[in-house]
């Protein structure tokens, strides 16, 4: 397990220098005029011009300007400097801020998928067929279909403003209440994935022989579903749910901007749009990390849920 | 009996989230009836919060509760001393600024010349990099300051005289000037904003000190909210607010949403999804208000087939501009036809004469006599939602032009700047304009001179130069309206650019203020404002 582990963590090392790579490489390719993006339609002088170009290397072009300036950028990464924005803000700085708000809001919305998603899977499962089943069928269907770009808005409109049951927006320190809404909008994608995960898995496993020996043995059947099927369904939800938390946090980016949440969507959305590279390379650089780590979770999870599988 | 077992699980979470929905509705009044709460007003993340370095609106927002202008404007957007006790010359060369005493800063400095000195020496040095640097370059000694090692540190055009008076010395007779003193790149910054003489302390930007009706309460929290409360040493006119919070949002639909529920109290634009919805929404309190900025179609007179001004006015002739600000804008902006816009003193109505009337047959004779092109493209701005009128505009030039329309995206304006540096084939362009100060001259001068810092189509004009020079010159404001008159008469003319809409300011706010007035720069007007 140890070994595994080590393993793993040494091939994170290369992967988050790869994606880096990568990143850094497609902002370069695509980077126009930075300078004009950050003023707008405003006219730039030529000493401002001159002062960002200096600044922030702007002037390193081609194969050689881009080493020169993806080393620059590594040799701060490696002494801690995440450098700075175009706007002259830290970039740690700008992190420091926005993750703590995303992880709870990201955290919100496993919650939410768990706790709804997994019960009413089980629950679809056991009822197969009946009116809880079509029911859940017609909801997950009508969710999936709704992008969250229409479902935040409407849930903000009808939750926030007609009915004012939660606050309309969040922003920047939020309380768990206000970040209920969003995190039940941003949730409720996975959630409807993990409800038909777990329905199609407990389905199968209830068939299994090992639960027909089980109700022959006389085991009362709340353990035998509460036990032996739900851990052995569990995999593939928890494979799902591994990645969808890397998924959760990158992916807030409308549900940040509908509920007014100054996280890691938002910022990441800024950095695109005003085509500020250090910025783009330093959440996403965090978010590689948050990823491979959850995976890696999932993968030791594997063990805890089915003892048969090993690591060597 | 197993199954209600696993059935209650399910409810359970079910009925906590309801449960804390019940409470939670209880709570989220906003607690706003406090008549001594700050208001709270909708604003993006300032880029800088130096005055030098602040040339967007949010900024500039959170400047003017922290500081005091010179000179402000009035109704008729002429303007008056504020903070300087007057502004003079003779010759609009030599300017002489008065400070009014008893100003001091929040931090109990004293406000002298020196503040005012340093913090325009500060701005006008390249190397420093800032925005609104350009403000100072009428100013004597500007070009001494520039370069990557500039051959002065100071400009040699600001001359301290006492404690409260200070001379400007222009390199050429600026009539304006007082005019422009009213912008934020002008205010005066105290010592402690400096760790050394021209350098400006770190940090200095995360809570500015200033001499204006309100003071920092804790520092900028970016992304969050800028929060201020009043000053009570200052001897000007003081707010009727006991402090503001900008909050600052990223959407402006979200900030919306918050003022419908009373959870903001104002709105300084109303996003574009809303405006039909608006006036039943909030009734009376969705307002408007003129604003300065002005939407143009652009040519690239360089090209061939856009040289002749026939063929520029056929195509502003074929344009509905009513139809288009009252079916696709909602009436949030009004229909342009001349070069400048209503806010600024000298305004004309219709300069462009005929070439603004509506007439598709006249429209369509003189495009063919004239051999314009068959094929029109139509650039613009992706991000900015200016699809839906291009579109339409195209529409239009199709069906009484008879010409091929096509509208072309460019992902940023910066990309289309970048082609039109290098004189590729965009056909007309979209281009908009916000004012700096309330003077015609800068509707004119940076847009259409031939040295013009936005002047993107090649447009060239010697006369055009000569009367805005001899404007800039003149010896008062009435005989330099009427030059730069002459010359907008001249654009007339040529019809470099085809104005299509003035902007306006669409606002609005919660049930818990009353008194908002948003200015000419995208400002709520914080002397005014008071609880409901």
């Amino acid at each position: 397990m140890f070994r595994f582990i080590l393993r793993r963590l040494l091939q994170m090392v290369l992967a988050f220098f790869g994606t880096t790579l990568i990143v850094y490489a497609l902002m370069f390719a695509g980077q126009g005029d930075p300078i004009q993006a950050l003023a707008g339609e405003r006219p730039v002088t030529a000493a401002q011009r001159a002062y960002l170009t200096e600044k922030y290397h702007l002037d390193a072009t081609g194969v050689g300007g881009f080493f020169y300036r993806y080393v620059t950028y590594l040799g701060g990464l490696v002494r801690g400097d995440l450098g700075q924005s175009l706007t002259g803000r830290q970039i740690s700085d700008i992190l420091a801020a926005a993750w703590p708000v995303t992880v709870k809001l990201a955290l919100i919305a496993l919650a939410v998928t768990v706790l709804f998603g997994v019960t009413a899977g089980v629950l679809a499962a056991i009822r197969r067929a009946g009116v809880f089943d079509h029911a859940t069928l017609v909801l997950t269907l009508l969710v999936l279909g709704i992008p969250t770009i229409v479902l935040a808005p409407l849930a903000q409109y009808f939750l926030g403003v007609r009915w004012p049951i939660f606050p309309p927006t969040a922003g920047a320190e939020p309380s768990f209440w206000a970040l209920l809404l969003p995190g039940i909008v941003l949730g409720s994608l996975s959630l409807a994935t993990a409800l038909r995960l777990t329905r199609t898995s407990v389905t199968e496993n209830l068939r299994a022989d090992y639960v027909r020996t089980a109700r022959a043995k006389g085991l009362v059947r709340r353990r035998i579903v509460g036990v032996h099927v739900l851990r052995n369904s569990l995999i593939p939800v928890v494979t799902f749910l591994g990645v969808e938390l890397g998924n959760l946090m990158s992916g807030a980016i409308i549900t940040e901007g509908v509920f007014n949440i100054p996280g890691v969507g938002f910022n990441l959305f800024r950095g695109i749009r005003t085509e500020d590279g250090p910025l783009v390379v330093g959440i996403v650089s965090v978010l590689v990390v948050v990823y491979l780590l959850s995976n890696l979770a999932v993968d030791v999870l594997y063990a805890v849920l089915d003892p048969r599988i090993r690591y060597e | 009996m197993r199954v209600r077992r696993l059935a209650a699980w399910t409810a359970l979470p079910l009925a906590v989230t309801l449960g804390l929905a019940a409470c939670g509705s209880g709570g989220s009044g906003g607690g706003s009836s406090d008549p001594d709460a700050a208001v709270r007003i909708e604003i993006a993340e300032p880029q800088h919060l130096v005055p030098t370095n602040t040339n967007e609106t949010s900024g500039s927002q959170v400047l003017s509760a922290l500081f005091s202008p010179l000179v402000d404007y009035d109704e008729a957007n002429k303007p008056h001393e504020v903070a300087a006790e007057s502004v003079t010359s003779s010759d609009h060369k030599v300017w002489t600024i008065k400070l009014k005493p008893g100003y001091t800063f929040h931090n109990g400095e004293k406000v002298t010349a020196d503040n005012y000195l340093d913090a325009w020496n500060y701005g006008a040095y390249a190397p420093n990099g800032q925005n609104s640097s350009y403000f100072f370059e009428k100013i004597a000694g500007y070009a001494d300051l520039q370069g990557e090692k500039p051959k002065a540190q100071t400009l040699s055009g600001l001359k301290k005289v006492d404690d409260l008076t200070f001379t400007v010395t222009l390199t050429e007779p600026y009539v304006d000037f007082k005019t422009m003193l009213g912008y934020t790149a002008f205010y005066p910054l105290p010592k402690a904003a400096f760790s050394a003489p021209g350098v400006l302390a770190e940090g200095y930007e995360q809570a500015p000190i200033g001499q204006g009706p309100f003071k920092m309460k804790g520092n900028w929290q970016h992304d969050a909210k800028v929060e201020v409360e009043k000053y009570d040493a200052f001897p000007g006119q003081k707010p009727k607010v006991n402090g503001v919070e900008f909050r600052i949002y990223q959407q402006l639909t979200a900030a919306y949403a918050d003022v419908l529920s009373d959870n903001l109290d104002v709105i300084k634009t109303i996003p574009t999804e809303n405006l039909s919805t608006a006036a039943t929404d909030l009734g009376d309190r969705f307002q408007q208000s003129p604003a300065s900025s002005l939407q143009v179609l652009a040519f690239p007179t360089f090209q061939k087939e856009f040289s002749k001004p026939e063929v520029r006015k056929a195509i502003s002739m074929a344009i509905d501009r009513d139809e288009i600000t009252k079916s696709i804008f909602k009436d949030s902006q009004q229909p342009a036809r001349s070069f400048v816009s209503p806010v600024v003193a000298g305004y004309r109505e219709n300069t462009i004469g005929t070439a603004g009337s509506f007439d598709p047959a006249k429209a369509k004779a003189m495009y063919e006599a004239a051999g314009g092109p068959k094929k029109i493209e139509l650039s613009y701005n992706g991000d900015g939602g200016h699809k839906d009128w291009i579109d339409a505009t195209c529409n239009q030039l199709k069906a009484n032009l008879g010409v091929e329309c096509v509208g072309n995206a460019e992902p940023k304006f910066a990309d289309l700047l970048t082609k039109l540096k290098q004189k590729q084939s965009v056909g007309l362009f979209r281009m908009g304009w916000v004012m700096d100060y309330p003077s015609m001259e800068n509707y004119l001068g940076p847009l259409y001179s031939t040295n013009g810092s936005s002047n993107y189509y090649g447009y060239s004009n010697p006369q055009f130069d000569k009367l805005l020079a001899e404007g800039a010159r003149a010896a008062t404001e009435d005989e330099a309206i009427k030059k730069y008159q002459a010359a907008e008469d001249l654009l007339a003319q040529d019809m470099p650019v085809i104005p299509l809409r003035y902007g306006q300011n669409n606002f609005g706010h919660s049930t818990t203020v009353k008194n908002v007035h948003v200015d000419l720069f995208d400002r709520v007007d914080l002397l005014k404002i008071e609880r409901a």
